[in-house]
């Protein structure tokens, strides 16, 4: 097991490396710097913007494998360059990204393992009235994007708001600002903060993870070793836990790492919507400013997301399912 | 003192079960009746869809959701069905312990083999989780699984099919159940395994003292393992009775017409007597009895009512007719209509007749691949490994192996109609290595294949007209021609040209095997390939296509190569027989020679392990069980590949023969052996032949 694992380890590795490369050649490429000099007020002189895009490393003017090897010089001492303002881009990185993780992680997660419970249930309730219901309310939520999921969440607190007077669950932010007391107060904050942006995302994740669940399991549902199980002297319920269900989860293992890029692409929408400060903003933010350097520096954030997800999912599979060790 | 009726272990009275589909409720058993002695083997045979599975299944309530159950089943006197899943739980496995058909699909893949063996003792026992895995090891012992301290640790997948098998026995045996259940338990498995699994049923219930319920498809396994039998059709019971009095003088024309259908190892050629028609759909059975429609000696009266199963001394069947049968005891020849067939070829002057296929010193390695992104070699496998073949015109040669022997690898090397990896393949004269494109699409057509899965063989989406003309528009027939044929070539099989514009899903399976059969003719071949054609078929079937077979082959002078792994058709249709073992050709000449005078200690192992449907010749003869299985294809070992299996080399006292089998690997003996004073080719790759 753990000879496969280093092997997907290093596998993993060398496609972080071609991610980058590709993303930073891609960035560099397409946004153009200059551009937002050229349309400053007023209008600095040529030689400065010159001046001021070379020291940024951001010139069009130096071939982008020159600029590549910059930057990859600077990562490798922990600095991701500087933003189109001049102040430094780890900053920004890591001011935002617990901000996010801490949405993405909780969001999947939760997302996960509330559909595989469902997908599982609802399988083992086939055509029965609960099997059809959430069978409509994970196509309705399927068919519904994020951000309009995110919207009706928040005109919904904000109903609530007006009804109770008060604010009941808060829909701004990830904190309330200058609030006092221990870390316990701090904790409550953060999770009642977090409550509506997470909800919006996993409500996606529960809905696809649903159906799979439910299509897999109703493959183990009819397979000789549920029978076996029963046939063994296992109660029914016993048997789909440990027979059944145990491997009907392994799929969703390797759904689970290329679900993960789907919950960034939600959580840009999610984070505008409830004012979150934090990497999915800031990508809009930084596309429209031309500023590389940041849009690098989060490609650089989802691709090791993504691949430490995949390598979650390998080991994940390999823990569950022991053909693939061999 | 005793009462005057014991109480059966168990007894099924009345049993019916429906399943509920979108069409309403489906019958799948139809009232049955039987009844288990304590420590008797009780054999229920019949047909896929007469009800048998279902029957063993709903004694432990283990029918899926859709099934409706009536009736009653008692154990030891406590009625079974309607109990709660909680108490049903406590039965099974404790007093009723099932094996299934599929040892692959029955245990869960993700747990090892001693866990779930260990799962099994603890559900009913209060033992800790040490004590269960000492009993696990135990129990796999008992079932001859060597090392089974390591096979503890093993994961399904790791096992044999045969290994399996035996691991589900021990699972079963856990508890020492009173009753053992098993669903056709060697189906899935090769001959010689099944010889094994047998055998370790056998030593299973002489360890736990348990009454069995045998369920199989195969009237050998029946006569040889149960004391009593239950034979099916259409959900019902139509004939039982102890085994010796079942096979020796059937009293339902079903029965009759069963034994009569089934080829047999020690029988001689001539037709068999397949029983006319298939069975009717369980959904539209007709009124009064369900096998009228197949009947021989179907009378007016038979349309009226089911008959009910009668008859006195443990000996009753459901027909009105079975005083009749009970008292004349006809040979099913007597009963059914049986065919004319033409006579095959002269034998005698086979060197006269011209070869149409010679295959010599065929091999074929697949590469074993490593790595996900860059591939790299790190093995072979010797799927083929010196195949000998030699068939003449009219003559049908039978090839014979197990599972991964290399059967179905030398098919495909065979109608590749290209150079051979090694070897040398001489079809109808010609080199197929020498072959230019145009002689080899011409070629084509003299060589056509029939598969074993008519289904899957068989587009589902073309009417079964454009099947049969498929083959003559790749050959660039006209337009005239191809009218002309499709309904000569459906009438030439059997097939009403009527049909020509329905689809495949709309015929039975021996029909569909009916049209793979008029496909592969369409084109008018000299040399038809036969893979496994009737192993997807029931026996009542299986013996209308053999017979269709037999006769296209006199009338159109016709050459098969007959791929099976079942000898008793082998021996029914062939002339020539070739035995493969582990990608190489064992032993070869005509059937007669091999299959009464064996001379491959491979072969006789074979042939003794094929069990056969006459239950006194069943306990009489002596039976030769190979030991494992056959070893991993991807090493090549020196001398002989059969000698980690074979008897012959286990026994051998001389030093120097046995380092002969080590160092040196036979080749088939060329030479003409005598047998009963005539001279017949008949080789055998072997040291120390008999």
């Amino acid at each position: 097991m753990l000879r496969y694992l280093t092997k997907r380890l290093g596998y993993y590795a060398a496609l972080l490396i071609a991610a980058v490369f590709l993303a930073y050649a891609i960035s560099a490429s397409a946004l153009q710097p200059r551009t937002y000099f050229d349309a400053k007020v007023p209008r600095p002189s040529a030689e400065s913007v010159e001046h001021q895009l070379t020291s940024l490393n951001l010139n069009d003017r130096t071939p982008v494998l020159v600029r590549f090897g910059h930057w990859t010089g600077g990562l490798l001492h922990g600095d991701l360059g500087r933003t189109i303002h001049d102040t430094p881009v780890s900053d920004d990185f890591g001011r935002r990204v617990w901000v996010s993780l801490r949405l993405m992680l909780l969001g999947s997660l939760l997302g996960m393992l509330l559909g595989v419970a469902a997908g599982a249930w609802s399988a083992v309730r086939q055509y029965r009235i609960s099997d059809r219901l959430l069978t409509v309310l994970s196509f309705v939520l399927l068919s519904t994007p994020v951000f309009l999921v995110a919207l009706f969440l928040k005109n919904g607190a904000i109903a609530a708001k007006d009804a109770a007077g008060h604010e009941v669950v808060p829909f701004t932010g990830y904190e309330t600002p200058g609030l006092t007391g221990g870390l316990g107060a701090h904790l409550a904050d953060w999770a009642l903060h977090l409550l509506l942006p997470t909800v919006s995302l996993a409500l996606g994740g529960l809905a696809t993870y649903s159906r799979y669940q439910r299509g897999t399991m109703l493959d183990v549902l009819g397979s000789d070793y549920l029978r076996t199980a029963e046939a063994k002297g296992l109660t029914r319920r016993r048997a789909l836990l440990k027979h059944g269900l145990r491997t009907a989860v392994i799929p969703m293992s390797t759904m689970f790492a290329y679900s993960f890029l789907g919950i960034f692409t939600g959580a840009i929408f999610t984070e505008t919507i409830f004012g979150w400060h934090g990497m999915g903003e800031w990508l809009i933010q930084s596309i429209n400013e031309q500023d590389v350097n940041s849009v690098v520096a989060i490609n650089l954030f989802t691709a090791v997301v993504v691949l430490a997800s995949g390598f979650l999912a390998d080991t994940l599979h390999a823990a569950l399912d022991p053909r693939v060790r061999s | 003192m005793t009462t005057a009726v014991e109480t059966p272990l168990l007894a099924v009275r009345d049993l019916r079960v429906d399943f509920v589909g979108p069409h309403g409720p489906v019958p799948a058993v139809r009232g049955v009746d039987l009844t288990l002695r304590r420590g008797e083997t009780l054999g229920i045979v019949g047909e896929s869809g007469s009800g048998k599975s279902v029957t063993a299944l709903s004694v432990l309530g283990l029918l899926p959701g859709t099934a409706r159950v009536g009736g009653s089943v008692r154990l030891d006197g406590r009625e079974l069905v309607g109990l709660p899943g909680r108490e049903l739980a406590a039965i099974r496995g404790r007093r009723v312990a099932m094996v299934f058909q599929d040892p692959l699909s029955a245990f869960t893949p993700v747990y090892r083999i001693g866990d779930q063996i260990a799962e099994a003792v603890r559900v009913h026992q209060p033992v800790d989780r040490a004590t269960a895995r000492r009993r696990a090891a135990e129990l796999l012992d008992l079932v001859g699984i060597p090392a089974p301290d390591r096979a503890l640790d093993s994961f399904p997948h790791e096992f044999s099919g045969g290994m399996r098998q035996r691991a589900m026995i021990a699972m079963a045996i856990a508890n020492e159940p009173d009753i053992l259940l098993a669903d056709e338990p060697t189906t899935a498995l090769d001959v010689t395994i099944q010889a094994q699994v047998l055998d370790v049923l056998r030593t299973a219930r002489e360890e736990t003292g348990a009454a069995l319920v045998l369920v199989s498809h195969d009237l050998g396994v029946i006569a040889g393992a149960a004391d009593r039998v239950a034979v099916m059709y259409a959900g019902r019971v139509v004939e039982t009775a102890g085994v010796d009095e079942l096979f020796a003088a059937p009293r339902h024309p079903y029965t009759l017409g069963l034994i009569g259908a089934l080829p047999r190892l020690d029988g001689h050629g001539g037709p068999l007597v397949p029983i006319p028609g298939a069975p009717a759909p369980m959904s539209e059975l007709p009124p009064g009895c369900p096998f009228a429609a197949r009947c021989p000696l179907v009378e007016e009266r038979c349309s009226a009512a089911e008959p009910a199963l009668s008859g006195e001394d443990g000996h009753r069947a459901a027909c009105v007719r079975s005083a009749e049968l009970a008292g004349r005891r006809p040979a099913p020849s007597e009963v059914y209509p049986v065919p004319e067939l033409p006579p095959g070829p002269s034998g005698g002057d086979r060197a006269g007749r011209a070869p149409v296929l010679s295959v010599s010193g065929l091999g074929k390695t697949f590469p074993l691949l490593k790595g996900t992104v860059f591939k790299r070699k790190v093995g072979e496998v010797y799927a083929v490994d010196g195949v000998e073949l030699d068939l003449r015109e009219g003559e049908t040669l039978g090839l014979v192996g197990e599972s991964g022997s290399g059967k179905s690898t030398t098919l495909f090397e065979l109608l590749k109609l290209g150079a051979p990896e090694t070897g040398r393949i001489e079809l109808l004269g010609h080199d197929t290595a020498r072959l230019t494109r145009a002689e080899a699409q011409r070629l084509r057509a003299e060589l056509q294949i029939v598969f074993q899965d008519p289904m899957a063989s068989l587009d589902p989406r073309m009417p079964v007209g454009d099947i049969v003309a498929e083959p003559l528009r790749a050959q660039r027939a006209p337009r005239e021609e191809i009218a002309r044929r499709v309904p000569e070539l459906l009438r030439q099989v059997g097939l009403d040209p009527e049909h020509a514009a329905r689809y495949p899903h709309q015929f039975s399976g021996g029909q569909r095997q009916r049209i793979s059969i008029a496909r592969a003719l369409a084109v008018r071949p000299k040399l038809l390939v036969l893979d496994e054609p009737v192993s997807a078929l029931d026996v009542s079937i299986q013996a209308g296509v053999l017979n269709l077979l037999q006769q296209l082959k006199a009338e159109l002078g016709l050459s098969y190569l007959f791929v099976s792994h079942d000898l008793s058709v082998i021996r029914h249709l062939a002339d020539r027989v070739s035995v493969m073992y582990l990608g190489r050709t064992v032993e070869q000449g005509e059937v007669s020679a091999v299959f009464d005078h064996p001379r491959h200690p491979y072969t006789r192992a074979l042939l003794s392990a094929v069990p056969l449907p006459d239950p006194a010749a069943e306990r009489a003869r002596d039976r030769i069980l190979l030991a494992g299985d056959p070893p991993s294809p991807t090493e090549r070992r020196t001398g002989c590949a059969f000698r980690t299996r074979c008897p012959l080399y286990a026994g051998l006292r001389d030093t120097a023969a046995r380092e002969l089998c080590e160092r040196e690997r036979p080749t088939l003996d060329d030479r003409a052996g005598v047998d009963h004073g005539l001279e017949v080719d008949h080789g055998a790759a072997c040291h120390h032949p008999q």
